[in-house]
């Protein structure tokens, strides 16, 4: 069985068909990427791996555990984090306040131990705290300690989130479009930092992206999807040589 | 302007971020405990009150301030509090079960209130919590082997081991000082948290909380449950100062009062929900002082315009009806909020925050510091 398995999966709408009978498997210490035009069910494809929707079919495999009934908030527990396309930080937090929360599948403490603020408390959090340093360390963070999200740009935004996703530790990590938005530079360090999230973190990447050059530049594997059906998947020369994935995108 | 060094992760962890604020509060609570000694009965009276609307005002910054989630229904919390410290009393239950009681009983039923919002967001929350609050009045008023109905019940002077403290007394301001402070650092305890940073994470995006591995239904019948237990409390030592409880006195103006104590206070920090208690307490004899000498005033001002006295007369009359119209109260209140949302919104504390930077900047401080930028990119579509 392999580290993370789709099997089957379909997510359907009413009468639309957003995610149609799609399987694919991703091996551990892999990047994995997902494309397809616009509309193509990449987006409900994470959203249905962190349990935010339900899947109308198929199951999902992490780790050979089934996961398809597993409720949202232990999806992170389990050890896989994500971000999102449209950013959803906190905004009216600071960005430390932002990580921590990534912290909160670790958190060990009881409500009425932290009513007293209880020395386990403090350590507890010292501990989470050192973690998210780690984590600011590696994403060169070190400006925004106490800055409020509300008023950080957006590229800084988008790299909070991988940050903040980074800071639960998972084993797989979901990406939602980490380049949507960022400018050449930007997105060249967005590159680094998720070859480097694999290689120094070994931490399974599987990542939505339409800038074919960060693509090819990162991915082991792709996958193509259109209407919700695969249509290729394999490396990234392979996939982009398909005659179907031609199609979809310059039309046939 | 002050650079703090930052060399320990304590640093960020501690309370009183620097010995500035050690010197300030410290300076803060003395005058706190002097002041039984420095004013008089009526002033002092007053202060109780301040005391008690904040420990309300801290509960609904928790829940509304911190967690986003709206309540209209804290009157019924802190009836609940009232009427279980009342019945217990009646019964011969020391005060230092009842009142922990008392917290209980409404944070357990706040729990219950709570699980309609999970499903229920905004607009239509403020409308379960009214319904909920005026199933409590219309419980209170028809339960009357226990609430005594409409006829109220009699609170008796608080009996803490034996000792009494009477409602004016200075033992009373203390115990309420007491509450008060333990209340606001419980909350700062949780605040500094995972669980107050799971209510914030909720308040500000659930479906990212949610992929944080944040159990919403948990945390906010959670937030719910913290924040009617501590109106609980805050309602047995009202029904302690008022001596008289009935259930006309936990109408809708009163939650609307305390939604007032946030908002005008400034709903992102627990310093708010003491400036709204000042203002809010202040402003009520403050309104009755203007309805008496309004009428007065602008009748003067007509005769010394040369007005006759039978028409300066029939000003007075007109005047004073206004000033003495039912709901005026309520209309008054509603400007209020409307002027802070419109010129103010980050409420008295905000205007302090600001004042105070001016004088940490000056002369550097620049108006656009605190204004608000609107970003277009949040998605609702998940939640």
């Amino acid at each position: 069985m392999s580290f993370f398995q789709v099997e089957g999966l379909s997510l359907q709408f009413g009468g639309l068909k957003a995610v149609d009978n799609v399987s694919f498997d991703v091996a551990r210490g892999e990047i994995f990427t997902i494309i397809g035009p616009n509309g193509a069910g990449k987006t409900s494809i994470f959203n249905l791996i962190s349990r935010l929707y339900d899947p109308t079919a198929g199951k999902l495999f992490f780790e050979g555990r089934d996961i398809t009934d597993v409720p949202p908030h232990q999806i992170a527990r389990l050890g896989i984090a994500r971000t999102f396309q449209n950013i959803e930080l906190f905004e009216n937090a600071t960005m430390l306040a932002n990580l921590l929360v990534g912290r909160h599948c670790h958190a060990t403490t009881h409500l009425w131990q932290e009513m007293l603020f209880l020395p386990k408390v403090r350590a507890a959090e010292k501990a989470h705290r050192r973690k998210v340093e780690e984590v600011i360390e590696f994403l060169d963070l070190q400006a925004y300690r106490d800055k409020l999200i509300a008023g950080l740009p957006y590229g800084v935004r988008k790299v909070v989130e991988v940050a903040r996703a980074l800071c639960s530790e998972p084993k797989l990590i979901l990406l939602d479009e980490p380049s949507s938005g960022l400018n050449v530079e930007e997105t060249d360090d967005m590159s680094f930092w998720i070859r480097d999230i694999k290689n120094e973190l070994g931490i399974t990447v599987l990542m939505v992206e339409h800038d074919m050059t960060l693509v090819n530049r990162v991915s082991d594997r792709v996958l193509a999807l259109n209407y919700g059906k695969v249509l290729a998947s394999g490396t990234p020369p392979e996939v982009q040589a398909h005659p179907d994935v031609i199609a979809a995108y310059l039309g046939a | 302007m002050r650079f703090i060094f930052k060399t320990d992760y304590d640093q960020d962890i501690r309370i009183l971020k620097h010995s500035g604020y050690l010197w300030s509060y410290g300076l803060l609570l003395l005058i706190l405990l002097a002041v039984p000694f420095l004013v008089g009965n009526y002033l002092q009276s007053q202060i109780v009150f301040v005391f008690i609307y904040a420990i309300v005002g801290v509960a609904l910054m928790i829940l509304t301030g911190f967690t986003g989630q709206a309540s209209l229904g804290h009157a019924a919390f802190l009836a609940i509090g009232a009427y279980t410290a009342g019945f217990m009393q009646l019964h011969g239950v020391p005060f230092f079960v009842y009142f922990p009681l008392a917290a209980l009983l409404a944070g357990g039923i706040g729990a219950l209130v709570g699980f309609p919002a999970l499903r229920l967001h905004g607009i239509y929350l403020v409308i379960a919590t009214i319904a909920f609050a005026s199933i409590v009045e219309e419980v209170l008023a028809r339960w009357e082997d226990v609430t005594n109905g409409n006829e109220g019940m009699r609170v008796r002077t608080l009996d803490l081991f034996g000792l009494p403290l009477p409602r004016d007394g200075a033992g009373f301001y203390y115990l309420c000082l007491a509450v008060l402070i333990g209340v606001i650092l419980m909350s700062l305890n949780l605040l500094r948290s995972p669980t107050g940073r799971a209510f914030v994470a909720i308040r500000d995006s659930e479906t990212a909380g949610k992929s944080m591995g944040i159990d919403l239904a948990g945390y906010k019948v959670k937030s719910f449950a913290i924040s009617a237990g501590i109106t609980g409390l805050a309602g047995a030592l009202f029904a302690h100062k008022m001596t008289f409880i009935s259930p006309e006195m936990f109408t809708l103006l009163l939650s609307i009062e305390f939604i007032m104590v946030i908002i005008i206070g400034g709903a992102f920090g627990l310093h708010g929900a003491v400036f709204g208690a000042i203002f809010m307490v202040m402003v009520d004899p403050f309104l009755t002082a203007l309805k008496d000498d309004v009428p007065t005033t602008i009748a003067s001002i007509g005769q010394s315009l040369g007005m006759a006295q039978s028409a300066a007369d029939q000003l007075h009359d007109t005047m004073s009806r206004i000033g003495s119209a039912a709901g005026l109260k309520g209309a008054i209140y509603g400007l209020i909020i409307m002027m802070f949302i419109a010129f103010e919104p980050y409420g008295l504390y905000g205007r302090w925050l600001k004042v105070k930077l001016f004088f940490q900047l000056f002369p550097l401080y620049k108006r656009a510091t605190f204004k608000r930028q609107k970003t277009y990119v949040k998605s609702e579509r998940n939640r």
